[in-house]
């Protein structure tokens, strides 16, 4: 608690804390939306905000306002899985190549250079439209998460590399723990806060490439998520036509979203160390 | 002759085999698409009218086949596409037949490489020196409201942050164009109103590209900057009483601008797949337009082409910074 209200002292925590708290009761209205998102023509098309219609209606005949609580929800359960899959991954390749070190150090830091140097976008757009048609929340997050660890890894890696120096390390082995007892009860207390910053910067990053995808059209337009919102405004030619309402709500919404998901990591990392600040901001 | 043996020689064998990994996926992933291009071709010649009976559309495939280079197993054609690959020639395009990829390649990569690395440099340089002077007088109020600036554009992701533009000065105020290279019905031609119009088409795109890689090195340069700042000799530079130009251009530039060099040869690498993005918000008619319509019509030879084209100008750029950073950074030797 008392970490906390530390926390709460930085305005940017604060204000993103609150914001985000804001998404999460929009995505959690969806439970109570009085229509289906995938039906078509349910209410009238193409009216502005109104008080029956708090954000519109679009092209499809749809309501806007309830299509974003449910656009909100897949976004961030399609963030959620990814960052913590991901994280798994992470975790476990930074951990064995930090600690056993040598060959499988080599190996496994080949495998993240190489995805960190790859155009990884043209890589994942080819996976993207082989899985189109199986695509889902679970089938896209862990696409996603397939990619994503690499840089991340890499910093757990440089933590336990340190770790492993320290006196405590030797005491613990001539003591007789084992080296999964080790990892998990002297080291993750360590790493835990550090994994926590980058799953909410892998979330951001997800959602990112999720609304990238759908733009390309490779995400199941039926799903409703930020990124197809916009698309179908994007195709419907909203743009052209002054239908305002029906574009702003997906571009202000992830806008909302991704400042809120970066101040939140970015004031977390500082309370953690003011001194990584410089290599998170430098980094992905 | 430890440099070489310690260093380079490793180093390089790192840069050719991901190089060879990642063009190994680009052949491979393509061929498990659902689109097979040869009845896509097929059904495009029939819908234009023309009736083929049973032989005329057998001999077609075969001929389709040679020509894509999709004859014989896998194998063969991996070994071929390789062949191929070091004459520069990466087959014709299924959907813009009978052109050579290489020529439509040609024909859209100077406008991504004109607007990349002008904008990749551009922003480079500005974020560095506009963040360096907010680092070095952090305690200005318009430091501080860059800097507040910085952390709101940073996070956006380039589709959005592209697209927020186009709403706002393309249709909002409507003081660009919005889409497309040069007006249209333009031609090609060295003169002033073709690259007047060039410009200004490109203006929109450039300014997102410059104002979001901006924003990044801005911070980044700006807490740089800071942490040297608060470094013992530069204290001790000052009440030595040395000047104060002389500090900030031996001392501090010079140690904060090292790691830049280093994000920039990442920035080369992540900037790519934005500035695809990018082109396909403002339809720029560069490699990330053409990569677009190429997966909407699963034009194999074309993705492979414009991907390829694109790992080896990465992994070289990053290669080529990574051998180069010694002459900068003279505490790394690699001994």
């Amino acid at each position: 608690m008392k970490t906390f209200r530390d926390l709460f002292r930085d305005y940017r925590f604060a204000l993103s804390f609150c914001v985000l708290c804001l998404l999460l009761i929009l995505a959690a209205l969806s439970i109570f939306a009085p229509y289906d998102p995938t039906l078509w023509g349910v209410v009238p098309r193409d009216l502005k905000p109104s008080w029956t219609y708090l954000l519109g209606t679009d092209s499809k005949g749809q309501d806007i306002f309830w299509q974003a609580t449910f656009a909100v929800r897949n976004s961030l359960t399609i963030s959620v899985i990814a960052a913590t899959a991901s994280r798994i991954i992470a975790i476990l390749v930074g951990m064995v190549a930090g600690y056993r070190g040598k060959g499988a150090d080599r190996g496994l830091m080949f495998i993240s250079d190489s995805l960190l140097v790859i155009p990884l976008f043209l890589i994942i757009v080819l996976l993207a439209m082989l899985v189109r048609d199986r695509m889902n929340l679970v089938t896209l997050g862990l696409l996603l998460a397939f990619f994503g660890w690499a840089w991340d890894a890499r910093v757990i890696r440089s933590l336990i590399l340190s770790l492993r120096e320290r006196e405590f390390t030797q005491t613990a082995i001539l003591s007789g723990t084992g080296t999964v007892r080790l990892v998990l009860n002297e080291y993750m207390p360590y790493a835990t806060p550090l994994v926590f910053s980058t799953l909410i910067n892998n979330m951001a990053w997800a959602i990112g490439l999720e609304i990238t995808l759908a733009i390309l059209g490779l995400i199941n337009p039926n799903l409703p998520t930020l990124g197809t919102m916009l698309q179908s405004a994007i195709i419907h030619q909203a743009v052209l036509l002054g239908r305002w309402w029906w574009v702003l709500t997906p571009v202000i919404l992830s806008i909302f979203l991704f400042v809120a998901l970066y101040w939140l990591s970015v004031s977390i990392s500082e309370y953690l160390d003011p001194r990584t600040r410089i290599q998170r901001v430098g980094g992905q | 002759m430890t440099f070489i043996r310690r260093y380079l020689i490793p180093r390089l064998i790192q840069y050719v085999l991901v190089t060879f990994l990642g063009i190994t996926a680009v052949f491979f992933i393509p061929r498990f698409l659902p689109n097979d291009p040869i009845v896509r071709t097929i059904t495009a010649i029939q819908s234009r009218g023309a009736t083929l009976d049973p032989a005329t559309i057998d001999e077609t495939v075969t001929n389709l086949k040679r020509m894509y280079g999709l004859e014989g197993s896998w194998l063969e054609q991996y070994g071929n596409f390789w062949l191929r690959l070091f004459r520069a020639d990466f087959g014709v395009s299924f959907f813009q037949f009978p052109t050579p990829v290489s020529k439509l390649i040609g024909i859209a990569l100077p406008w991504t490489a004109g607007l990349l690395l002008t904008t990749t440099f551009l922003n480079w340089t500005l974020g560095n020196i506009i963040g360096g002077l907010a680092g070095y007088y952090s305690r200005n109020r318009w430091s501080r409201a860059l800097d507040a600036v910085a952390m709101v554009i940073r996070p956006l992701p380039y589709y959005i942050f592209a697209f927020a533009l186009l709403l706002l000065l393309a249709y909002w105020v409507r003081w660009f164009p919005v889409s497309g290279g040069t007006a249209i019905g333009r031609k090609v031609a060295f003169n002033w109103p073709f690259i007047k119009d060039v410009l200004w088409h490109s203006f929109l795109p450039a300014l997102s590209l410059t104002i979001l890689g901006g924003a990044v090195n801005f911070q980044t340069m700006k807490l740089i900057v800071q942490n040297v700042n608060a470094e013992n000799y530069v204290q001790y530079a000052k009440l030595g009483g040395i000047n104060e130009s002389r500090i900030v251009s031996k001392y501090v530039i010079r140690n904060a601008i090292l790691p830049q060099i280093t994000n920039l040869a990442l920035a080369l690498g992540q900037i790519f797949s934005g500035a695809l993005i990018t082109e396909i918000v403002f339809s720029y008619p560069g490699l990330g337009t053409l990569l677009y319509n190429a997966i909407v019509t699963g034009d194999y030879n074309l993705i492979m082409g414009i991907t390829t084209i694109s790992i080896v100008a990465i992994t070289t750029a990053i290669l080529v910074v990574d051998l180069l950073y010694p002459f900068w950074d003279p505490r790394i030797r690699y001994m």
